[in-house]
């Protein structure tokens, strides 16, 4: 029977019913958008990320498909932090789901205030994007750079009362730099990754398809790149990973959890298998665990890790 | 399921057509076959914009889609040429579905677009009974009057400049109480939209009606589009039933911008 499998999953204080979260971007700009994900067995939600003013982003086109993946450019459209409150306080009325406010700001001081204000209206968590990797000023550009996202990390961490996570890009030299900068600072959980910055030309016309030409590349074709950098920051830093990137399958998220993640965000894959995605992954998940005589989740977090260590022995 | 990617197929303009003032169509080969009248084309203007677009022409020749010139995307639509290159994805969205033996549909302005071919495949079926309403502003915004054949075709115009004077809606109304529909499908300005789902619902009258929303993705992901409990126009849309929009409290009352603020109709 499913019902003997425990697919629980801790993120520092955040209990999740099932390892699978929302990714930020993906049907969560209104409380609507995010209570119809909730009944549909998200573990947790992830706003659309807000900044402190309203923003349209990109023009169109803002997204398209290629082999193995979609290219966005969305440009990080938003209300504004102060807009949002109604979306917050309308959607912690129908849901005890947890939300995890996402945020984006060009320096330290942005994203404090976003982040106290995101507090107030009720969020369980705030997510630092640190990693959009298609908006000027912000995202990947401040979170490249390890002393400017200690410095947010920790000047974030001392405002808030809620624990934070920051959202990684693989865009770097080395992913594990950052996030140890991210920990130091205070960040309670690190999300890997961020899409991988991409782009498509078509050729009968000879222009970018995007009308911000560089998009971020997610789906089937980034995972084994999440992979690695979820394996490579929990092999070495010492604080909860989300895997995020290509997840489509339970399969696709037990690779994760072995290579560390304790729990993982689903974004692109509400295109391939639709909005009822959470609790298709779940059951399949506890299937898959059945099958193979696992009984709780913890047992395949970082397992990875642990077998390579039993060869060498 | 999906059975095509999510990308622009480049394709030449083979006829343009002026309907009526600032409203002209765009045609281009492609078979239709698999198309539901209501369903929408994201279309691509290479370098500029990439906008939603109700299919207005369905047949397995060629498609096209009606529009009126109102801004930027659109004013660049409306200049382009026989021979000139656009790109579209789709087609997207759930379409209409035709309910009963005698159909009532009502277009308002630029929506009679999108109902007409609708009316084509109602017109196609046997056994079936249809009354139109177009409504526009006034007579030189009146397009699709000559289209169709076989059809009772009732006109309204604001100004009274041709047909009833008045609103589509009050028409609508007007005609429910001589007549029994089993259905009624609209498209048009919301507010007019909101309006005949209110008389359906006093005259318990099945109704459908095609909503316009900011559409970015057009694919169901982004959720730019999103009315009531996360209902995306661009996927679970554009076409709602009647009870579906009784629970959507914005509807007739406010949409979001490009930002996702919300903004009165």
């Amino acid at each position: 029977m499913n019902r003997l499998i425990d697919t629980s999953t801790k993120i520092s204080s955040l209990i999740l019913k099932n390892p699978f979260i929302l990714a930020s971007g993906i049907m969560d700009e209104d409380a609507g958008s995010m209570i119809r994900i909730a009944k549909n067995g998200a573990a947790a939600i992830v706003t659309k990320s807000i900044g402190v003013k309203p923003r349209e982003g990109y023009a169109n086109p803002t997204i398209v498909e290629v082999d193995c993946g979609i290219i966005n450019s969305m440009g990080l459209p938003n209300p504004g932090i102060d807009a949002y409150m109604e979306e917050i306080e309308s959607i912690k009325k129908k849901t005890s789901v947890p939300i995890i406010g996402s945020i984006f700001g060009k320096d330290e001081k942005e994203f404090c205030l976003l982040a106290k204000k995101m507090e107030t209206y009720g969020v369980d968590a705030i997510e630092l994007n640190l990693s959009c990797p298609h908006a000027k000023g912000y995202g990947l550009e401040i979170g490249s750079n390890p002393k400017k996202v200690e410095n947010i990390a920790s000047k974030v961490k001392s405002s808030v009362n809620i624990p934070i996570f920051a959202k990684l890009s693989p865009n770097v030299t080395d992913i594990v730099e950052i996030a140890k900068s991210a920990k130091k600072g205070g960040a309670d959980a690190i999300t890997a990754i961020n899409s991988v910055k991409a782009m498509k030309i078509d050729i009968e016309i000879g222009l970018p398809v995007l009308s911000n030409k560089i998009g971020g590349y997610s789906g089937k074709a980034i995972k084994p790149i999440g992979i690695r950098c979820v394996y490579e920051i929990s092999k070495n830093v010492d604080i909860p990973v989300i895997g995020v990137g290509g997840i489509l399958t339970a399969e696709d998220a037990i690779e994760y959890l072995m290579a560390g993640a304790s729990a993982v965000q689903i974004g692109s894959a509400v295109y391939y298998r639709d909005v009822n995605i959470f609790d298709k992954l779940d059951n399949e998940l506890k299937g898959w665990m059945k099958k193979y005589g696992y009984k709780k989740l913890s047992e395949l977090i970082g397992l990875a890790h642990k077998k390579q260590r039993k060869v060498i022995i | 399921m999906r059975n095509e990617i999510a990308y622009p197929k480049i394709v030449k303009i083979k006829k343009t057509k002026r309907e009526a003032k600032n409203i002209k169509t765009i045609l281009f080969e492609y078979d239709g076959k698999n198309i539901t009248p209501g369903q929408f084309l994201m279309i691509w203007i290479p370098g500029l914009d990439e906008i939603p677009m109700s299919i207005s022409y369905i047949n397995n020749k060629e498609i096209g889609f009606t529009f009126r010139k109102v801004g930027e995307a659109t004013t660049a639509l409306y200049n382009l040429k026989k021979g000139n290159k656009i790109g579209f994805r789709g087609p997207y969205g759930n379409g209409f579905t035709i309910k009963g033996k005698n159909i009532l549909v009502v277009g308002g302005g630029t929506g009679i677009a999108t109902l007409a071919p609708l009316i084509e495949k109602i017109l196609s079926i046997k056994n079936k009974k249809l009354t139109a309403i177009f409504g526009a502003k006034t007579k030189d915004e009146m397009f699709f009057t000559r289209r169709f054949r076989g059809i009772n075709l009732k006109i309204s115009t604001d100004d009274g400049s041709i047909g009833f004077k008045g609103m589509a809606s009050e028409l609508t109304e007007k005609i429910i109480k001589e007549e029994n529909f089993d259905q009624v499908i609209t498209c048009g300005p919301e507010k007019m939209m909101k309006k005949i789902v209110d008389i359906c619902n006093l005259y318990k009258i099945p109704v459908q009606a095609s909503l316009e929303r900011y559409i970015k993705c057009g694919i169901g992901l982004c959720g730019q589009c999103c009315i009531g409990e996360g209902l995306r126009v661009c996927k679970d849309g554009p076409v709602f039933e009647g009870d579906v929009l009784n629970k959507i409290s914005e509807f007739g009352y406010f949409k979001r911008d490009a930002s996702g603020k919300k903004i009165k109709i």
